[in-house]
């Protein structure tokens, strides 16, 4: 027995030392606090984060495996942690505001926050099944608990039982999947998974193709892949707003970091064998979540079809599996960060005091009362429904060209036509608030500063990147 | 290989036969006596006094699961403790590690006084 851990051992989940640390101090300073200085702890959450930004650039460059293999870290681990990190800053910055606005007490909030980031960079880093399930469930407990914490709303309470029953009966199948398939290769690395398919590509054990098959119900579950996207909007509805952006974004994020690790870079050997389970559910999951998002009056329900589609879209690129398939997704994740956030940024300003105003109706002239808020939400929406010259048109365009380089041509053009349909309530939403008037004269939204820095870090990104989309896809190769 | 799993399939038969076997059977053979005294909870116990389903505090869970929390806290001491002299030739690592953990489990153990998990009222 010998435990030789070096300095690059540490180094590489530095981000998450610093991470889980920032969330045990906050923790415990919260419950020594005044009231008053309650307000301060999100931002030294925001603080925390930004540390583990600049300790993630110490990663850049580097490519080597740490902790007897558990842990990968290479580019793709410090672009997961970038995404990540970020994703969990602003969804702290659009809390800050809200716990006056809900009359809750938010002591818990920031350090579950930080923890549940925690959990994604050890999914984005893993380099074994049982990191991955380790990762999974730091940041899936945390969520729950953030899935209700309006506490004395009935939604929120129901979002919460609902995501971890469901949630916790998707672990099982993961689990099961991962038991079935280190009983095939003898290890849960991922090392030992390509050896083991490397000298078996042609012939894997019945086995092991259930276990993949298990893994992809437990990650698609987290992702919100049709047919297990079933808890997506009632969980996204009833959560408190900051929550369902950073459980939309950075719980999607975390599944495909997830997805990728294991299919398109350790089980590639053998994606004749699930290419094709893929392919059926990308194409299911764009058009279920498209076509039921057509139908919604909630910006909230509306927004989480959205995501169900959207993962539809990021499957594509799985599909696609070739050398685009990383850099398409990687790409696709910022743009869906930064339009998904902005959106849900201008929802939570739009739905007022205890979230009563989450209607679509409630958009109606907001062009009248905040243009400026107004264009901001119509420049996420141009996004989302993909339009040039927005970063939403650049991803696509990256993961539908990933899918046509490989012959997949009707899943191209099955994404092109979703994502037309996606536009009927994309630009419902801008119609109403261009070609309505008000429901109330006299309410004008109010913009706090750390929301507004939200929507204008989306807005800004959307068109850096949408216009020069070289200067981000050059960073995924 | 699987030629090895078949006793196990046997006794597997089997349980499942007799469990089966005796259900029917006593279904099949047994008196049936039904007057008020043989249908109570307790034929020859306590008189049952109310309903079973009681509302209680929910703190008896908070208590349940702080309790399994810690508990399951400090077996991770024991193979520590076990295999602590053998790994303390290699340096102080294995000090450390445990002296962070259990900062952390304090840290835990803090917030949950101060914020009132361990006052009954």
């Amino acid at each position: 027995m010998n435990v030789n851990l070096t300095g690059a051992d540490f180094l590489g989940i530095l981000p998450i030392i610093i991470l889980s640390g920032f969330g045990v101090v906050l923790m415990v300073l919260s419950v020594f606090s005044q009231r008053f200085h309650r307000m301060t702890i999100p931002y030294l959450g925001v603080v925390g984060i930004i540390l583990a930004l600049i300790s993630n650039f110490f990663l850049i460059g580097k490519d080597y495996l740490a902790f007897q293999n558990m842990v990968r870290v290479d580019w793709l681990t410090v672009a997961f942690n970038f995404i990540f990190l970020v994703t969990a800053g602003l969804s702290l910055l659009l809390t800050t505001s809200y716990s006056e606005q809900e009359h809750i007490e938010f002591i818990e909030f920031t350090p579950l926050l930080l923890f549940s980031t925690v959990g994604m960079m050890l999914m984005g880093s893993a380099q074994n099944l049982m990191m991955i399930f380790l990762g999974l469930e730091t940041m899936s407990i945390a969520l729950y608990v953030m899935a209700g914490f309006r506490r004395n709303h009935r939604e929120s309470l129901e979002a919460a039982l609902k995501y971890f029953l469901l949630g916790a009966f998707a672990t099982g199948f993961l689990l099961y999947g991962i038991a079935l398939i280190y009983g095939v290769v003898g290890s849960t690395s991922f090392t030992a998974i390509a050896q083991y398919l490397n000298k078996n590509a042609l012939s894997p054990d019945l086995l092991f193709l259930v276990g993949t098959g298990l893994l992809i119900v437990g990650f698609g579950f987290k992702v919100a892949l049709v047919p297990f996207h079933m808890w997506t909007p009632d969980v996204y509805q009833g959560s408190p707003m900051p929550v369902t952006a950073y459980m939309a974004v950075g719980a999607k994020a975390a599944g495909f970091a997830a997805i990728v690790r294991f299919f398109t870079l350790s089980a590639a050997q053998i994606a004749y064998q699930w290419v094709d389970v893929l392919w059926i559910l990308a194409v299911l999951t764009m058009t279920v979540g498209n076509v039921l998002a057509l139908v919604q009056k909630d910006i909230k329900r509306m927004l989480a079809y959205s995501s169900i589609a959207h993962a539809g879209y990021l499957l594509v690129g799985i599909v696609a599996d070739n050398d685009l398939t990383v850099p398409a997704v990687m790409f696709y994740l910022v743009a869906y960060l930064l339009m998904n956030l902005g959106a849900f940024a201008i929802a939570l300003i739009v739905s007022g005091n205890q979230e009563r105003r989450t209607r679509i109706e409630y958009f109606k002239g907001l062009a009248e009362t905040q243009p400026m808020l107004a264009l901001a939400m119509a420049i996420c929406m141009v996004s989302l429904a993909g339009f040039p010259p927005t970063i939403g048109f650049m991803g696509k365009f990256y993961l539908f060209s990933a899918a046509l380089y490989s012959g997949y041509v009707w899943l191209a053009i099955i994404g092109v036509i979703n994502s037309l349909i996606s536009v009927y309530y994309y630009i419902g939403v801008v119609v109403a608030m261009y070609m309505h008037k008000p429901v109330d004269e006299r309410r004008i939204e109010q913009v706090v500063p750390g929301v507004g820095l939200v929507v204008l870090v989306a807005v800004v990104g959307i068109f850096i990147f949408g216009i020069f989309p070289g200067s981000l896809a050059g960073l995924f190769g | 290989m699987l030629v090895e799993y078949i006793p196990i399939l046997v006794i597997l038969a089997m349980a499942l036969i007799v469990a089966a076997g005796i259900l029917v059977l006593t279904h099949i053979v047994n008196p049936r006596i039904r007057n008020p005294i043989k249908l109570t909870t307790y034929e020859s116990g306590i008189e049952p006094q109310m309903e079973a389903r009681l509302r209680y505090p929910i703190r008896f869970y908070v208590v349940a699961m702080m309790f399994i929390l810690f508990d399951v806290e400090v077996i991770f001491m024991y193979p520590w403790a076990v295999v602590y002299k053998q790994f303390l030739s290699q340096g102080w690592f294995i000090f450390w590690e445990m002296i962070i953990f259990l900062a952390i489990l304090f840290a835990g153990y803090i917030y949950l006084y101060r914020r009132g998990g361990f006052q009954w009222e």
